[in-house]
């Protein structure tokens, strides 16, 4: 379990200064927009991947601090994977933030969301990047 | 001017949540006693369907159901209450008179003449009735703070065949009140109608419809301290007997015959099909009582003082930017600097108030002033001073660590 001011720490970096945040027209990219019907968050993310392996994962828009910094953190943490090797940590993220049992060591500072479950409004903003993202993986492998 | 401590007690939501700030009415507001029992004793003492029974309690439901007509035309000042129409909400108010527009009023090439501060009920229908008659619409161009300039609008009419103006009453964001009466007097003077979006205007100022001489007003309920469900169109009689009903079905029809001939009822009863929505308007009728009753000049006055006061405490404070200053009618649009809308939001929660982040719903304004996402307080009768109190005193020591720790 990390405490409270390392996750507070690692959201307001992410937030603040992504490292993932960046307009893509690169069309060997693919992208998937993805806005929140209830609140403001609008981001599009963007792919690049060869031989099942993502090789850039970037992202555009606007977002909350939770929204941000879950895509800024997933983009980092999904770089150089293999499709598989993504599955498996965004299904770790899924879990983690359903509130069900999933596997720490492969989320690194997405660990950071691991009481998101308790705040039924925000799960839709630390989950509407990493949903972009997985419906990447899916055109990727269709 | 009523007592407001009097009125906090005729909300049971009030009693009920001494802890709760609610400062959200521009999204739904809450009912009095009055209200709720109308709606329990319909279903408790004398449940049954309208115009439809041949037995008392039927026949006395009928008798209150059509004199709600009779209060609304009275709260808003119509003569005719044969020109209330009973909908599902303003939505569906908004939506009939569009869709009357898209397929008998407009013509090739006619203009629509709104606004980029619409809401989105109040733009999609004519975005419809556009594509149905291939008309056009135009934006009136509006202040930088999304005020309103009559000049501005006036030279709209120029070389254009402008056959509507749609507006808002107030700006569900903006919480001004636009001056509908000159506008609409600028419109038939270029022989163009006038349909207004009710919605967060009636609740908070008093309206006279004759003296505005509007050709169309909608309004919801839910957001005057009734139930959801129920709703108003309000309009000149001449009009609503040109109008085709956009839902057929039982009450509305008078007789039909095999060959597919429909001989509907009389205006409003012909857009009515179905059974309505009978505790609404149950519901309705004693809201629109109780706030005749607290006097709607009063009504008006308290929420442009409780609107003021907020402003004036905001500006004293250094981490907040508000957009429409010189707002009148409950409704306050402000961010915190550096701190994303919905983060405040989340984080006013954990501190026991409700407001609402976003664009409300209106995604056009962002074109006028700049900004994609704002927190929106609005208030009602039942807010007060000392709660305005409280709140500033949050939002002056609100950090986006506070925020983010809110959800760690």
């Amino acid at each position: 379990m990390m405490d409270r001011e390392y996750k507070r720490i690692i959201l307001l970096d992410h937030y603040n200064n992504p490292n993932n945040k960046k307009l893509i027209e690169d069309k060997r990219y693919k992208s998937v927009h993805n806005a929140s019907e209830s609140c403001i968050d609008d981001l599009t993310v963007y792919m690049l991947a060869e031989d099942g392996i993502i090789k850039d994962l970037v992202f555009s828009g606007i977002g909350c601090t939770i929204s941000t910094a879950s895509t800024d953190i997933m983009c980092d943490l999904l770089k150089g994977k293999s499709f598989e090797e993504a599955r498996t940590i965004l299904n770790n993220y899924e879990n983690m933030v359903s509130e069900k049992p999933f596997d720490e060591d492969v989320l690194e500072e997405a660990n950071a969301f691991d009481t998101l479950y308790q705040q039924a409004n925000r799960i839709k903003c630390g989950t509407i990047g990493i949903h972009a993202i997985e419906e990447l993986i899916d055109e990727y492998t269709e | 001017m009523f007592d407001v401590n009097k009125v906090r007690n005729d909300f049971p939501m009030i009693r009920n949540n001494k802890d709760l700030i609610y400062f959200d009415s521009g999204a739904t507001s809450f009912k009095p006693d009055r209200v709720i029992k109308a709606i329990m004793d319909y279903y408790t003492l004398y449940n049954s369907n309208i115009h439809r029974g041949d037995y008392d309690i039927s026949i006395s439901v009928s008798k209150t159901y059509d004199d709600t007509r009779k209060t609304i035309a009275r709260f808003i000042n119509a003569d005719d209450p044969r020109c209330i129409v009973f909908s599902s909400g303003s939505t569906a108010s908004l939506n009939l008179v569009a869709y009357n527009f898209g397929r008998n009023f407009l013509k090739e090439c006619d203009v629509i003449l709104t606004s980029q501060v619409e809401h989105a009920s109040n733009i999609l229908p004519w975005f419809k009735a556009r594509e149905e008659a291939k008309a056009n619409i135009e934006y009136i161009p509006l202040n930088p703070d999304a005020t309103f300039d009559l000049k501005k609008y006036e030279e709209c009419f120029k070389d254009k065949n402008i056959k509507v103006v749609v507006l808002p009453y107030v700006s569900n964001v903006m919480g001004y009140i636009y001056p509908i009466k000159e506008i609409t007097r600028i419109a038939h003077e270029h022989g163009a109608l006038v349909s207004i979006d009710g919605a967060q205007g009636v609740p908070h100022v008093k309206i006279d419809v004759k003296d505005l001489d509007v050709d169309f007003l909608s309004f919801s309920s839910h957001k005057m301290l009734g139930p959801a469900g129920a709703g108003v169109l309000y309009g000149k009689y001449e009009l609503l007997e040109k109008m085709e009903p956009m839902m057929y079905g039982g009450d509305s029809n008078a007789r039909f015959y095999n060959d597919g001939t429909i001989i509907l009822k009389n205006v409003p009863e012909k857009f009515e099909s179905g059974t309505p929505c009978i505790e609404g308007v149950l519901g309705m009728n004693e809201a629109a009582k109780y706030l005749m009753e607290l006097g709607m000049e009063n009504v008006e006055e308290y929420g442009r003082y409780l609107t003021r006061y907020f402003i004036d405490r905001l500006k004293n404070l250094d981490n907040v930017e508000i957009y429409n200053p010189e707002s009148e009618a409950g409704i306050v649009a402000f961010n915190l600097k550096g701190i994303f809308a919905q983060d405040a939001a989340s984080y006013f929660n954990k501190c026991g108030v409700a407001l609402r982040s976003g664009n409300h719903c209106a995604k056009l304004l962002q074109n006028v002033i700049n900004v994609t996402e704002t927190l929106r307080a609005t208030f009602n009768v039942y807010n007060t001073t000392e709660e305005i109190d409280r709140f500033v005193d949050i939002i002056k020591d609100t950090t986006i660590e506070k925020c983010v720790d809110s959800i760690l």
